[in-house]
């Protein structure tokens, strides 16, 4: 019987023939933690007098989510981080080296391989077409000390996308259509799996953009096949020899098939505060927003910093909504600084955030006032998420950030590209 | 395991951000400092009132969002004897297990804020007292049922030197 690319993966994993629904014991081979859910995995080891890391140089310890620290009690969650590395040899991700998601794909990540983070957007790297998945600190720290986990192998989902996208329509807004379409819940406990011509031609970011949402339809893992594209990314990471040919088999069996058509697809919106409350751009247009934040670990490539200076050189932020630009990762931001995306998104007026999760996870560097709106290019808009339940969260595309920045209301971007 | 308590009632859709607010980030080394403050952006009233032994009665999707273990924790910190719901996100669900906190799946649309529950999370029974009605839980996958049985994940792989799933 054929397999999907996650019963594929997983199967080289563990002693079996893994095929949907099996439970099975899977190596890992990689794992991470983030200063928000390692300190618990930390205290979970030492409770176990397991504190070790079986591949000390594949697990990453990432300060990104308070970085750097606006308090105390931050600071020492962030020492209890650095004494485990210090202790076991794990690799420690300082504060500003960036967004754990983009650094592990930047840095870590290859297809083929297990990566379990305790972080729900671990997911980002099955855009490598590895199998990558969010977990809690018990679950990862068990991980971090025995090199093994456990999984239920998840059904997939294929989605199979077609069609060119429209000038000024991006992946970012076919995935808020796609969970807008399917619901918050409506691949929960599966895997996705993205296919099609529009996929193949779809650059890394893109991918990157879809498998980072994944979870935000409840799937387990969101994967691609490795191509040409997978391989170029990863010279580009001075990683080409990672490259390994990932596939589903022509006969894999699947739950679902979603067929979609992206050529008439139109900028769209997510509405606060669930991710699946979505609407198109003429929709919500002319709603005043008092925040704009371009960034997190969905949308803060230099792709999208491109697109965002593209829009806004030259250009003034309107006087009544703040902007907030947040590169994923230092390497990204050498990169914008190199290329001027910098100088002119300050020129524009932006504030730009050093990389990191703060302004998104709303622990710093952004927190919202009773009943103020943003506008934000992350992955959720749940209650609460910038820091304030009083607060109100839309979710778009950079370029419909960078317009509406101009704007003040949430603005179509095609009149600007 | 018979559990007997009042019913606390929340609609489709409770997010971690509503049981554990990344606000209070500062709080997760803290988690009974943090536990007061348990699903506040849901109901800021529940932390303050909720009894040992009550229930947090949730509709479709609890705990979507984060893969933040304190969620669960300070649920069960708080004294809650178990989650129902409707269903669960994926990582919520396989945390709350993981912690030793009984999350059952059940129909909870006839259960009223207030009712008087009794569960019996083996038997995967509801009785709601106040309805004088039965609702039967979905029951739980078995290697769920084995963590759980042993007091949630570190004591299972603690007691069993690794993992001992197989059936």
């Amino acid at each position: 019987m054929g397999k999907t690319i996650v019963e594929k993966i997983l199967s080289e994993h563990c002693t079996t023939d893994a095929y949907a629904g099996d439970i099975v014991v899977a190596e890992i081979d990689a794992a991470l933690v983030q200063d928000g859910t390692g300190p618990l995995a930390v205290q979970q080891l030492q409770k176990l007098g397991m504190e070790k890391a079986a591949k000390p140089e594949r697990t990453v310890l990432f300060i990104d989510h308070a970085a750097p620290s606006p308090r105390k009690e931050l600071s020492n969650a962030h020492k209890i981080l650095r004494d485990f590395a210090a202790k076991t040899g794990a690799i420690l991700s300082d504060v500003n080296e960036g967004v754990c998601h983009q650094r592990m794909v930047e840095r870590y990540m290859n297809p083929g391989e297990v990566l379990i983070g305790a972080d729900s957007h671990t997911c980002t790297a099955g855009a490598l077409g590895a199998f990558a998945t969010g977990m809690g600190s018990t679950d990862v720290a068990i991980g971090i000390a025995s090199g093994q986990t456990w999984l239920r192998v998840p059904e997939t989902f294929k989605v199979y996308v077609t069609g060119e996208f429209q000038h000024g329509v991006y992946p970012k807004d076919f995935m808020l259509h796609f969970i807008g379409m399917i619901g918050a819940d409506g691949a929960t406990y599966k895997a996705l799996e993205f296919c099609g011509p529009t996929i193949d031609a779809m650059d890394m970011s893109g991918r990157f953009t879809l498998a980072n949402m994944a979870v935000e339809a409840g799937a387990k893992a969101g994967l691609f096949q490795s191509d040409e594209t997978t391989k170029k990314y990863l010279e580009e990471c001075g990683r080409g020899d990672k490259w390994s040919e990932v596939k589903a088999d022509e006969d894999a069996v699947y739950e679902a098939v979603y067929e979609i058509d992206i050529s008439t697809l139109e900028p769209t919106i997510s509405c606060p505060h669930t991710v699946d409350n979505t609407k198109t751009i003429q929709e919500v247009a002319g709603t005043t927003v008092d925040q704009v934040f371009i960034g997190t670990c969905t949308n803060g490539r230099i792709e999208d910093l491109r697109i965002a200076a593209q829009i806004l050189a030259g250009k003034k932020r309107n006087p009544n909504t703040r902007l907030l630009v947040c590169p994923a990762s230092n390497d990204v931001y050498l990169k914008a600084i190199e290329e001027g995306i910098i100088a002119k998104l300050v020129a524009a007026g932006a504030a730009i955030v050093n990389p990191g999760c703060g302004a998104c996870v709303g622990v710093h560097g952004g927190i919202l006032g009773d009943g103020e709106v943003c506008l934000a290019t992350q992955n959720r808009n749940f209650q609460g998420r910038m820091g304030n339940p009083e607060g109100f969260i839309y979710l778009s595309s950079p370029a419909v950030a960078a317009a509406t920045a101009i704007e003040g209301v949430i603005a179509d971007p095609r009149k600007y590209l | 395991m018979q559990i007997q308590g009042n019913a606390w009632k929340f609609g489709d859709s409770i997010s971690t951000d509503h049981i554990a607010p990344g606000r209070l980030f500062h709080l997760r080394t803290n988690l009974p400092e943090l536990a007061k403050h348990v699903l506040e952006d849901a109901d800021p009233e529940f932390a303050g009132k909720v009894q040992p032994g009550d229930f947090v009665v949730g509709g479709k999707n609890f705990g979507l969002g984060s893969s933040r273990e304190h969620a669960p924790t300070i649920i069960k910190l708080a004294g809650v004897g178990a989650v129902l719901a409707e269903s669960y996100a994926r990582i919520f669900y396989r945390n709350a297990i993981n912690v030793g906190l009984p999350v059952l799946i059940c129909d909870t649309t006839q259960i009223d804020q207030g009712d008087e529950l009794e569960v019996d999370v083996s038997k995967g029974e509801v009785r709601d007292i106040t309805k004088g009605i039965t609702i039967k839980a979905k029951p739980l996958p078995d290697v769920m049922i084995k963590i759980l049985n042993d007091g949630g994940l570190l004591e299972h792989f603690r007691k069993n030197g690794g993992f001992a799933l197989e059936a």
